[in-house]
């Protein structure tokens, strides 16, 4: 079975939350950078949305997973792409599903590589349970409770669809 | 069934078993089809070829950062193993490496154990007995690197970092990433390899591998003495002169004259080679007007380019080095993930 959920009208909140949350902290020109490949669609919107001067940057971590050494290299890896400096910058992160934050973790690794940023503003479309390490979102679209056999995945370029199906 | 059908018949088993004895993939490629050693690039095909440029593509822009490195190999040994001298392969592929967060030691071997009477096997356990996990081999002898993969424990990747006159796989495809980041594409290219074809087994890999990738063609130049026997049966075409060989050609891939392998008297004189097939500004011409020229290094000025043409805008030599490291990092994370069962399951985190 497929559940179809309201993307558009939660990235129209996420990114109403995330101007305030950067207001809050004094925050008026960050950088937005896309955990590839959901994580970039969505930039792409928060990015046209908040009317940011820099261009958006691509991550692609995956020369940062943590289970390189259980299942190998991702073949399909594409470079990741920062067309800013990052030292001294404010950077929010995006991701389409924050789940067990392994992802987060090594996106951060790798930003790090680039410079030392001056802050990290973690978004996300979809909060599930499992964390397995204490990292937690600034702003979330929606936080969900997935049963065990379903999974959820956000479908895109384009319109942007997510959808929860059975495994 | 006459007789001569039999000894057919025997003849043709005889040659499937030789072949199964050296296809070199049962060695170098795990049940899934991914590397686990890099020897050859013979019996590899186009998609693996094309993700080993388009990883090194990814790690090209690794390269671009202020810390160059990631943690892939994190906690990994790799033992640089050079039988035979080396400064810019050696050095690659230790940069390489390191990048990739391993732990790196150089063994020059001609100056080490082996001089003091140690065999090959014993300094090769002796190496696996400190646990490491990639060997990378330069030696004289062609199938030396084959020789160790066969011999090691299963855990262990060889790299090929050039054996005798058999392959170089890594400077191929570092060539080939070149190409492909100058012109685009591989198909309807015309490519000239260019000089001392019969020591060189860059050569060998780099016809190899534009035949994988779908040039147009292939041509070598070189005088009779320089041309292996079985160079056309490898797709390559002949041609004995810079005037024709050149006309119309896209890449112009100059060799090193290998004097330390010449014996007896192939060559005239290094300036008569130099007038014939040295590439000069006027040669030059006789290739399309964007042609680029590559030269695996080190490169002879005035015996095999004339120093115009390698510091001259249609050089692309520098690039080679550069891309040398990035097509390492692609070809030992590659080699090291093969290892690990199941990569197709592959997901999110």
């Amino acid at each position: 079975m497929t559940e179809l959920i309201d993307v558009e009208g939660l990235l129209e909140t996420m990114c109403h939350d995330l101007s305030g949350h950067l207001a809050s902290r004094q925050i008026d020109d960050p950088c937005i950078v896309g955990i590839r490949t959901g994580g970039v669609w969505l930039a792409d919107v928060i990015h046209k949305k908040l009317d940011i001067a820099e261009p958006c940057g691509e991550l692609d971590i995956s020369f940062y997973r943590d289970d390189f050494t259980r299942i190998g290299l991702n073949p399909k890896v594409k470079p990741s792409v920062l067309p800013f400096e990052t030292e001294g910058r404010h950077l929010v992160l995006v991701d389409d599903v924050l789940m067990s934050g392994r992802t987060v973790r090594a996106a951060m690794n790798e930003l790090f590589d680039y410079g030392r940023p001056a802050s990290i503003t973690l978004v996300t479309l979809i909060e599930l349970d499992g964390r397995e390490l204490p990292i937690q979102a600034d702003i979330v679209g929606q936080k969900i409770s997935l049963s065990g056999n379903q999974q959820i995945k956000l479908k895109g370029p384009g319109k942007l669809v997510l959808e929860i199906t059975d495994k | 069934m006459t007789l001569q059908m039999i000894l057919d018949r025997v003849n043709r088993i005889g040659k499937n078993s030789m072949k199964q004895v050296t296809e070199p993939n049962h060695l170098q490629l795990n049940e899934q089809g991914q590397l686990k050693h890099f020897l050859t690039l013979d019996g590899l095909d186009k998609a693996l070829l094309t993700e080993i440029l388009d990883t090194a593509d990814s790690f090209i822009e690794v390269g671009a950062r202020s810390i160059k490195k990631v943690p892939l190999l994190r906690g990994k040994t790799v033992v640089n193993l050079f039988f035979e001298a080396s400064t810019r392969t050696r050095s690659t592929f230790e940069l390489a490496a390191k990048r990739l967060s391993a732990d790196v030691l150089n063994l020059n071997i001609s100056t080490s154990a082996t001089s003091k009477g140690e065999s090959l096997s014993d300094t090769l356990q002796n190496l696996e007995a400190m646990a490491s996990d990639m060997f990378v081999v330069r030696h004289s002898q062609s199938g030396a690197p084959h020789f160790i993969a066969e011999s090691v424990t299963p855990n262990v990747s060889i790299i090929n970092a050039g054996d005798g006159r058999h392959a170089h796989p890594t400077q191929a495809m570092l060539d080939m990433l070149t190409i492909r980041q100058h012109k685009g594409r591989f198909e309807g290219l015309t490519v000239a390899i260019v000089g001392d074809i019969l020591h060189s087994r860059v050569a060998r890999s780099q016809i190899r591998a534009l035949k994988t990738l779908g040039v147009s063609e292939v041509r070598v130049i070189a005088p009779n003495t320089l041309l292996p026997v079985d160079i056309e049966s490898l797709g390559a075409t002949v041609f004995s002169t810079m005037k024709e060989g050149l006309e119309n050609v896209d890449v112009i891939i100059m060799l090193r004259l290998q004097r330390e392998r010449m014996e007896g008297a192939l060559l005239p004189s290094e300036h008569e080679f130099y007038e014939l097939y040295g590439l000069t500004t006027e040669k030059l011409k006789y290739a399309k007007s964007d042609a680029i020229v590559m030269h695996p290094g080190p490169i002879n000025r005035g015996v095999e380019i004339e120093s115009a043409v390698a510091d001259g805008s249609q050089s692309v030599i520098l690039n080679q080095v550069t891309n040398g490291i990035a097509v390492r990092m692609a070809v030992m994370s590659m080699a090291m993930s093969g290892h690990v069962a199941g990569r197709d399951k592959l997901g999110e985190l």
